[in-house]
């Protein structure tokens, strides 16, 4: 290994078996007598395979920020598990040096009854820290958390931010030679994750090597020189980060994701009164056409569409099970098609569009396409934010008199 | 292997901190408090003693004060057996989160178990002190062999932790099949009996590699004699290969937890 190389990854392959596995020795044991006696009955445990890495190569050296991308189901939280060692590779090698701490899970080990006191320790020793070490970084800790009034009370009585505060605060604190972020910095308030954004920032500058896994992808452009993009478990691209994401962009948006479903959207189109367009005035009517390809036959689904802002936020999303339209399946081979009808009441600025293929009845995505197409809206009325809200001025001018509180009652 | 212990002994802040929680967490939500450690161990040896003064009504022979601190002192170390298994069966599985979204040497589970039982023990055996004031035993050289005895008893219980741990995991039934196995252990044990009752087929029972080692300690605590030396280097060589056997499998196991929990 060269001498700044601090992880390499080589034609690493991860397979999961799929379909039902004997967790009780009541059920292992018939099953062993069975075949025993001959009478195995090959359907009953039918061996799917699912691979959810296929030949992954890269290498990272000390110092750099690295981001991982792609869609759902692509085999990011996979890689990080075999580069974490919590899952071995079912072929192929990887070279780890040095300390490593992930930051998978916020506030693992964290225990309800225990004080936030209490659980700094819990959790720091099982992110690697010593006992002396946390001793050393408690105020720290503690100080860059902001809860410093409650140390001392059981974190069940702390609301969901504060739990995730304590726990990054503390893995902001672990100092690894190697540090695993998937996609943590979606709690807490702004002035929160860009405090997050900052101490990662540091991480990287202090000579840290990072790996960051994430769908904001103006953090992974921000953060990260390069980046990866996995699709269905091969490499799809790898190099500076703006290029990647402009391949993933693109990909997602022709809806080639080679996903490991039957069921694919094919065809996006995005129309207003004239025909297609991209740049709407705010208030305009869009109509969405969504058109979606079966190779097999398909589970009962139905169609979500989604609009989010630039940052990401999910601004609204529909479907057509809200809108009263039954469940669809597919034969072999078969094409469906819709079209939503929307009034775009948001205010100026990029959009994107996503659309799901979603199975409600078991609450399971079959299909997921980010960003589907990207909008501009103009927004006529001086309004900021996300929504038009159609602001007008019916009043304007100095008050007369100041009315007291019980007038105001009164009226 | 050397490989393994060395990782491990470098986390051994976290075998503490895990160990301590589950003391911490039995004793905050308990409104006994403290008395959960002594309430185990005291239902087995006033059962122990029951059972004593059962036997004696039928062979007529008396009690003596000698006998009820023998079956104390098994009945605690067997009370620390139990718990240790009992404990360690379920560590792994329910830690979900810890297994399948950080990496760190999972043999930390079961031995936080055994570790927690142990400070158990101890606080237990502050019981033996009191009937031993009560009793005027006197302590005698003899009791050197107690950390011994005790550190034998440990390594065999450890190993069977770590393999009833993985086991667990894999086979959720495995945790019944265990009570099922200590309630019918305890009979097979001697705790609440002395071997020799049964003349020949003494030699029988002590192949429990248990036995020899809860005989021990009833022989140089209460007695003040010396244990069996033959009989204790065979619990000595089983609870090294147990500890062995259970070190290896569970880290051979261990890269499929994740997968299969």
């Amino acid at each position: 290994m060269a001498s700044d190389v601090v992880l390499r990854v080589e034609n690493v392959s991860k397979r999961f078996a799929l379909g039902e596995r004997h967790d009780a020795l009541r059920d292992l044991i018939p099953s062993i007598l069975a075949n025993l006696a001959g009478r195995s009955r090959p359907n009953s445990t039918a061996k799917k395979e699912f691979w959810a890495l296929r030949d992954v190569s890269f290498e990272l050296c000390r110092g750099e920020a690295f981001g991982i991308i792609g869609a759902n189901g692509a085999g990011k939280s996979t890689m990080l598990k075999l580069i974490t060692g919590i899952m071995e590779p079912t072929s192929g090698r990887m070279d780890i040096r040095g300390r490593l701490s992930a930051l998978i899970e916020v506030g693992a080990g964290f225990h309800p009854d225990l004080t936030g006191r209490e659980n700094i320790y819990l959790n720091g020793t099982i992110l690697g820290m010593s006992r002396a070490e946390i001793d050393r970084k408690f105020e720290a800790i503690v100080e860059f958390s902001g809860l410093t009034d409650f140390i001392d009370t059981p974190v069940k009585r702390y609301s969901t931010g504060m739990y995730a505060r304590l726990g990054f605060s503390v893995a902001a604190h672990v100092d690894p030679d190697i540090l695993i972020v998937d996609e943590v910095l979606s709690v807490g308030d702004m002035a929160f994750q860009n405090r997050c954004l900052e101490r990662m920032n540091k991480i990287i500058r202090g000579g840290s090597t990072v790996i960051f896994v994430s769908h904001n992808l103006q953090a992974i452009a921000e953060l990260c020189p390069r980046t990866v993009l996995l699709d269905a478990g091969r490499v799809g691209t790898i190099g500076p980060s703006q290029e990647t994401i402009k391949t993933y962009l693109q990909c997602a948006e022709l809806g080639r994701w080679s996903q490991a479903s039957d069921l694919i959207v094919s065809q996006i189109n995005v129309r207003g009164a004239y025909g297609q367009k991209v740049a709407f005035d705010s208030g305009e009517k869009v109509w969405v056409d969504v058109e979606v390809q079966c190779s097999c036959q398909s589970q009962p689904f139905s169609v979500v569409l989604c609009v989010y802002d630039d940052k990401q936020y999910e601004v609204s999303h529909t479907s057509t099970e809200y809108l009263g339209c039954p469940a669809v399946s597919l034969k072999p081979g078969e094409r469906f098609a819709c079209t939503f009808e929307m009034d775009l009441n948001l205010a100026g600025g990029t959009f994107y569009l996503g659309v799901d293929l979603f199975r409600f009845d078991v609450e399971k995505v079959l299909y997921h396409l980010f960003p589907a197409a990207t909008i501009f809206v103009k927004s006529h009325a001086d309004v900021r934010g996300i929504v038009d809200t159609h602001p007008k001025i019916i009043a304007f001018g100095r008050a007369s008199r100041v009315r007291s509180r019980e007038e105001i009652g009164k009226t | 292997m050397r490989q393994a212990l060395r990782k491990l002994v470098a986390r051994r802040d976290l075998l503490y901190m895990i160990a301590w929680r589950e003391i911490k967490i039995r004793y905050k939500q308990s409104a006994m408090g403290v008395m959960w450690a002594i309430l185990l161990p005291t239902v087995i040896v006033a059962a122990g003693i029951v059972v004593r003064y059962g036997m004696s009504a039928l062979s007529g022979k008396t009690v003596s004060m000698q006998d009820i601190a023998a079956v104390t002192v098994k009945g605690l170390v067997w009370a620390f057996f139990a718990g240790a298994l009992r404990f360690s069966s379920t560590s792994l599985i329910a830690n979900p989160n810890l297994v399948t979204k950080i990496y760190m040497p999972r043999e930390i589970f079961p031995l936080a178990s055994v570790l927690s039982q142990l400070l158990d023990l101890g606080v237990a055996s502050t019981l033996v002190f009191v009937i031993f004031l009560f009793t005027r035993l006197g302590a005698s050289w003899e009791l050197l062999w107690v950390p011994l005895l005790l550190l034998i008893t440990v390594a065999l219980v450890t190993g069977w932790a770590l393999l009833v741990s993985a086991a667990c995991l894999f086979f959720r039934d495995v945790k019944y099949l265990i009570e099922v196995f200590l309630t019918f252990a305890v009979f097979v044990t001697p705790v609440f009996y002395d071997v020799s009752m049964f003349q020949k087929w003494a030699n029988l029972l002590l192949l429990n590699p248990l036995a020899p080692l809860l005989g021990g300690l009833e022989k140089c605590i209460v007695y003040g004699r010396m244990p069996s030396l033959p009989w204790l280097s065979y619990s000595a060589a089983v609870a090294l290969i147990s500890l062995a056997a259970g070190f290896h499998f569970f880290k051979k196991w261990e890269p499929k937890f994740a997968e299969n929990i």
